[in-house]
């Protein structure tokens, strides 16, 4: 069915309210960016994923896309009924309803976030969601412009723009930060081996205190512009919930960029961490268990500014001791910002605490 | 073997060493592996048609991606 004959349908068929997370769910598995997901999760897949990380076709899947409906919504329509996604009063997609089913919450967040602690943002979420969950393939009839459609590809898009660039490997990189000197040397290491960096960074719902989308984009443009090759680096958004499930989300990220065209996924130290509820190497050590992920990841520990060595250094090639070492220590960089301070010009570019300060609110409240 | 394959000889050790990799994992064989590997090196490009690209690159132009 085409698109134009969806969206007339569509306003016959009973409706869904979901929320504007769920809808960027939805839109990236309409574009491929969560191929091979065809849909929200019916149960088989769903189990599969909570049990082993991977799909009922044993493909790897860590995060459970789920489209919760209350059970008053979900007596209008049976299986095998078409239904409407709405989000905030526009229809945007219709699903096909494969299956109907009910779900345990503490299951779910003991398989996907290790904790059922209410305090975890994702536990959190769980437990406000609805208590029957529907399951079967939608078709997006109305995509939404995204909030910065500048920078906003599809996986056609990042797969050919790698092609035209001449990239044949990449190395994609996720973040929800501003960058420091240590992001940078993560990327430029990560650079010396791969034809190009995709910096990636997440674009929706965060927390209190995490950078604003825009001061994000803005400080790697100014990185880029002042700090890396011609045609060496590339920004584009991702427009994805934070799930701060930690390992299970790190196997996330690299499945998306992955569909974008990645041949390497860059993970941190406490990639998509929150609090202490993972390792510090979790995210790390995740990926023994998926060799055919498909897409290489690329461990780094952490870069220290090295007062001896002169610049930033890591513990594979710094022959100093501590006493000699100065972290890039986010939260404190974050701290002078708030008060308007610079940080050092060893921690943060000039250009990007330029690109930072010139927000008056650059911290999500 | 079906006739669209060809055999690549690899040394026994190396062998022994991507059996006790993928040993507990969905991996079922070997050539499973070392298949998946070498489709990494050399992917499946995306295919476009001539529109297709047409479109893109003209957005990716737009957009400051590419000159």
């Amino acid at each position: 069915m085409k698109k134009a004959e969806a969206a007339e349908e569509a306003s016959e068929l009973p409706k869904v309210e979901v929320s504007r997370e769920l809808r960027l769910d939805l839109e990236n598995i309409a574009s491929g960016l969560y191929s091979p997901l065809t849909g929200p999760m019916t149960q088989n897949d769903y189990q599969t994923v909570l049990a082993k990380g991977r799909l009922s076709d044993d493909l790897p899947w860590t995060i459970p896309i789920l489209l919760d409906v209350a059970y008053e919504t979900a007596k209008g329509f049976k299986e095998g009924d078409t239904v409407t996604l709405v989000c905030e009063e526009e229809p945007f997609a219709t699903v096909t309803v494969e299956e109907k089913y009910g779900w345990d919450k503490e299951t779910h967040c003991k398989a996907v976030y290790k904790t059922t602690d209410p305090a975890h943002p994702g536990v959190e979420k769980t437990n406000g969601m609805n208590d029957l969950l529907v399951g079967g393939p939608i078709m997006v009839f109305n995509e939404s412009p995204g909030k910065y459609p500048r920078y906003r590809l599809k996986p056609r898009e990042t797969r050919f723009l790698f092609k035209e660039k001449g990239w044949r490997t990449v190395a994609g990189f996720q973040t929800r930060n501003a960058p420091h000197i240590g992001h940078e040397y993560v990327q430029k290491t990560a650079l010396s081996f791969v034809d190009g960096l995709f910096i990636n960074p997440l674009i929706g719902k965060k927390k209190a205190g995490d950078f604003t989308d825009e001061v994000i984009l803005e400080s790697y443009e100014a990185l880029i512009q002042n700090y890396f090759l011609r045609n060496s680096a590339t920004l584009v958004t991702l427009e994805m919930e934070m799930r701060y499930a930690g390992p299970k989300e790190a196997i996330h990220h690299a499945i998306v960029r992955k569909n974008y065209g990645c041949s390497h996924f860059i993970v941190g130290r406490d990639h998509a961490g929150v609090g202490d509820y993972y390792g510090p190497f979790e995210a790390q050590e995740i990926f023994e268990d998926y060799p055919d992920l498909g897409v290489m990841p690329i461990f780094f520990r952490n870069f220290f500014h090295c007062r001896k060595c002169g610049g930033p250094q890591n513990e594979k090639i710094c022959p100093h001791g501590e006493e000699d070492h100065e972290n890039y220590k986010g939260r404190v960089m974050r701290q002078l910002l708030r008060e308007g301070k610079r940080p050092a010009e060893t921690q943060m570019r000039p250009e990007v605490t330029d690109a930072i300060l010139r927000h008056s609110k650059p911290f999500v409240e | 073997m079906t006739e669209d394959k060809v055999a690549v000889m690899i040394p026994r050790e190396l062998y022994q060493k991507i059996e006790e990799k993928i040993a507990g994992t969905s991996f079922t064989s070997v050539e499973e592996y070392v298949m998946l590997k070498l489709e990494n090196e050399f992917p499946d490009e995306t295919e476009y048609t001539e529109e297709e690209e047409q479109i893109i690159r003209e957005r990716l132009r737009r957009l400051g991606y590419i000159e």
